[in-house]
């Protein structure tokens, strides 16, 4: 089944973006790919502002096809963008299509989104999906966004967490399974398969324009929920020092797991109150209450499963990333939080 | 921040706050190290202790300038009082003495962290949660760091036990050697006196999830607290075994021995 048979026959896989017919996109597309010797990234997630960002800065430099398989986007008419399931077949013509260079893989469904069931579907067996065809076809590099949830939120953890410490997020919450297992199976495939070249980034909070995670809905709105007797240590990075560290990772091939944070840390209320929030308190013990509050109240700045993400510090050490690539965030964390606090003005 | 702005304006004087200012201490744009440090809480809480430390307990130090003047140290004294006035005492007399003033890290018990309210304020001083891996990371940056080696140990132990030393880990003997960092031994004094406690009422305390809850008045009694600092000691980094490292640790609980036995000698009453 070719992938324009697909899109033609089926009204939500694998349907390419815009305007125009399949057909003759993939009949353009070709002509450019063969008119010039530029590399082509396939990169997924792209209806996420992160992904936006790296396709903008991508761009000029290499050929991106684009997938997601949450929504149908439209970028551009250069870049082709798809709506499809990693786990569905269809997938694998992309890769016979295009003949990927690389993958950026920053499609991943967050804990506050969708079933548990669909998330391990999406975010693990997807993943899995994806790794193995980079293997099939020759990727040459692969880059996959994870998380500092993984490390786990535990009174116990020490501050500066480097990239050896062992992932405890799935034993403290089960909502934050499938961002373990990702990460495990990432790993199994660098250390199986190195000539995938695969690079884990394990960011901090990424916050700033379009980003929809629980921190940076917690942040833009009017009145942020907040644990009363715990304000923890934590680490910001604002989407436009992301989507640079991931062109960073993605230009230099230095395989491996790096965190990614700056050199900068704040309180969590006092980036409440920095960001012009009004702090609804929420009481903190028995550790039972606010995990139930939360569960009711079905916020998705402040959902259950990161309560203890509201109340322990998980601090990560970035020095890694930024003396391997050099690597310095630029925007300082007033900046971030004045974005928020001027959307409120 | 709003609240926080008003005490810092109320409380901390022009002088102090330039003379906080000199001492070296890295944070981030926010005013925040990666431990939670926070300058301005620092300040605050500096200038509230000021008479606390002088008039109400009228500490009495000796030895302070063993303390080095920069680079990475591992201060390490006796723990006793129930609560963690003694490493607030010592962080306060290493912060304000004349000459090369510094700011110290204290290592506290694991189950602050879990307290509403103390375990961020602690934090914000300075404290640390007691991990071997929070102290190598704090000496690789070249900061001087309070451990009490006794642990709850020490600050649980009742009135009847004063002054005799429990137990001490080691690893604070492995961190000294794996950085090449001088310990330097503390005797404290006086500090036994403050909250003294006949019982440790096991059953609420393992209801609570605390170490302990001493059966003790409710009341913090002004002793006169000494602190003696002996010279600092230097282990030679080498693969020894346990036993080997005990005898290293010994080492230095004999130094705190002879700390405390010279700060009872000198103390005249313990509400002098």
């Amino acid at each position: 089944m070719s992938l324009t048979t697909v899109a033609t026959t089926t009204k939500t896989v694998n349907k390419p973006n815009n305007r125009k017919s399949a057909a003759s996109r993939k009949t353009k597309n070709r002509q450019a790919l063969s008119a010039d010797k530029k590399q082509t990234v396939l990169v997924t997630g792209c209806a996420g502002a992160l992904a936006q960002q790296v396709i903008n800065r991508l761009r000029d430099k290499y050929n991106i096809v684009a997938v997601d398989f949450r929504e149908q986007s439209y970028l551009s008419e250069e870049i082709p963008c798809y709506k499809l399931d990693f786990n569905k077949r269809v997938f694998e013509d992309l890769f016979k299509q295009y003949k990927f260079d690389s993958v950026i893989h920053l499609g991943r469904i967050q804990s506050s989104e969708e079933t548990k069931i669909r998330r391990y579907n999406s975010n693990v067996l997807g993943t899995q999906k994806l790794l193995d065809l980079s293997h099939k076809y020759g990727i040459k590099h692969v880059l996959i966004l994870s998380t500092y949830h993984v490390y786990g939120a535990d009174a116990y953890n020490p501050a500066l967490i480097d990239e050896n410490a062992p992932l405890k997020a799935a034993e403290l919450t089960h909502d934050l399974v499938d961002s373990v297992e990702l990460e495990n199976l990432a790993n199994i495939y660098l250390w199986k398969y190195p000539d995938l070249n695969i690079t884990i980034l394990r960011p901090c909070n990424i916050v700033g324009p379009g980003i929809q995670n629980s921190i940076s809905r917690l942040l833009a709105s009017s009145y942020a929920p907040s644990l009363l007797g715990f304000s923890p240590i934590m680490q910001f990075i604002h989407i436009d020092d992301m989507a640079d560290a991931i062109m960073l990772a993605h230009t230099t091939n230095h395989p491996g797991v790096y965190n990614v944070a700056p050199e900068d840390w704040v309180a969590l209320q006092d980036a409440i109150d920095v960001s012009g929030c009004r702090r609804i308190p929420v009481p903190s013990i028995p550790p039972i209450l606010p995990r139930t509050l939360a569960t009711i109240a079905g916020l998705k700045m402040f959902p259950s499963y990161l309560i203890n993400y509201f109340k322990y510090p998980v601090v990560i050490d970035g020095s890694l990333f930024a003396e391997t690539f050099h690597y310095k965030a630029k925007r300082p964390l007033k900046e971030i939080f004045r974005f928020y606090k001027e959307q409120k003005n | 921040m709003k609240f926080k702005s008003f005490l810092k304006n109320t409380f901390v004087s022009h002088a102090l706050d330039k003379k906080l200012e000199k001492i070296e201490k890295p944070v981030g744009s926010l005013g925040y190290d990666p431990w939670g440090f926070n300058k301005d809480t620092n300040k605050i809480v500096f200038s509230l202790f000021s008479s606390v430390y002088e008039k109400y307990f009228r500490v009495q130090t000796h030895g302070i300038e063993n303390v080095p003047d920069s680079g990475p140290v591992l201060i390490i004294a006796n723990h006793s009082g129930q609560l963690p006035i003694d490493g607030t005492l010592i962080g306060y007399a290493i912060a304000n003495r004349e000459k090369a003033p510094r700011q110290t890290r204290a290592m506290i018990e694991r189950f602050f962290p879990t307290v509403p309210y103390i375990g961020n304020i602690l934090n914000q001083l300075g404290a640390v949660l007691g991990d071997p891996i929070n102290c190598a990371k704090i000496l690789d940056r070249g900061e001087a760091v309070i451990v009490f080696p006794e642990g709850i140990r020490g600050s649980g132990k009742l009135y009847k036990d004063r002054y005799k030393l429990q137990r001490f880990g080691s690893g604070f003997v492995r961190l000294a050697m794996a950085h090449g960092t001088p310990i330097v031994p503390v005797g404290v004094v006086g500090c036994e006196e403050t909250i003294p406690a006949i019982a440790n009422v096991k059953p609420l305390a393992r209801l609570l999830g605390v170490p302990y809850i001493p059966l003790a008045v409710p009341f913090i009694f002004p002793a006169k607290v000494h602190l003696t600092f002996g010279k600092p000691i230097f282990f030679d980094d080498e693969e020894l075994t346990e036993e080997q490292v005990t005898r290293r640790v010994e080492k230095v609980k004999r130094a705190i021995n002879t700390l405390i036995a010279k700060g009872l000698d000198e103390r005249e009453a313990i509400f002098e």
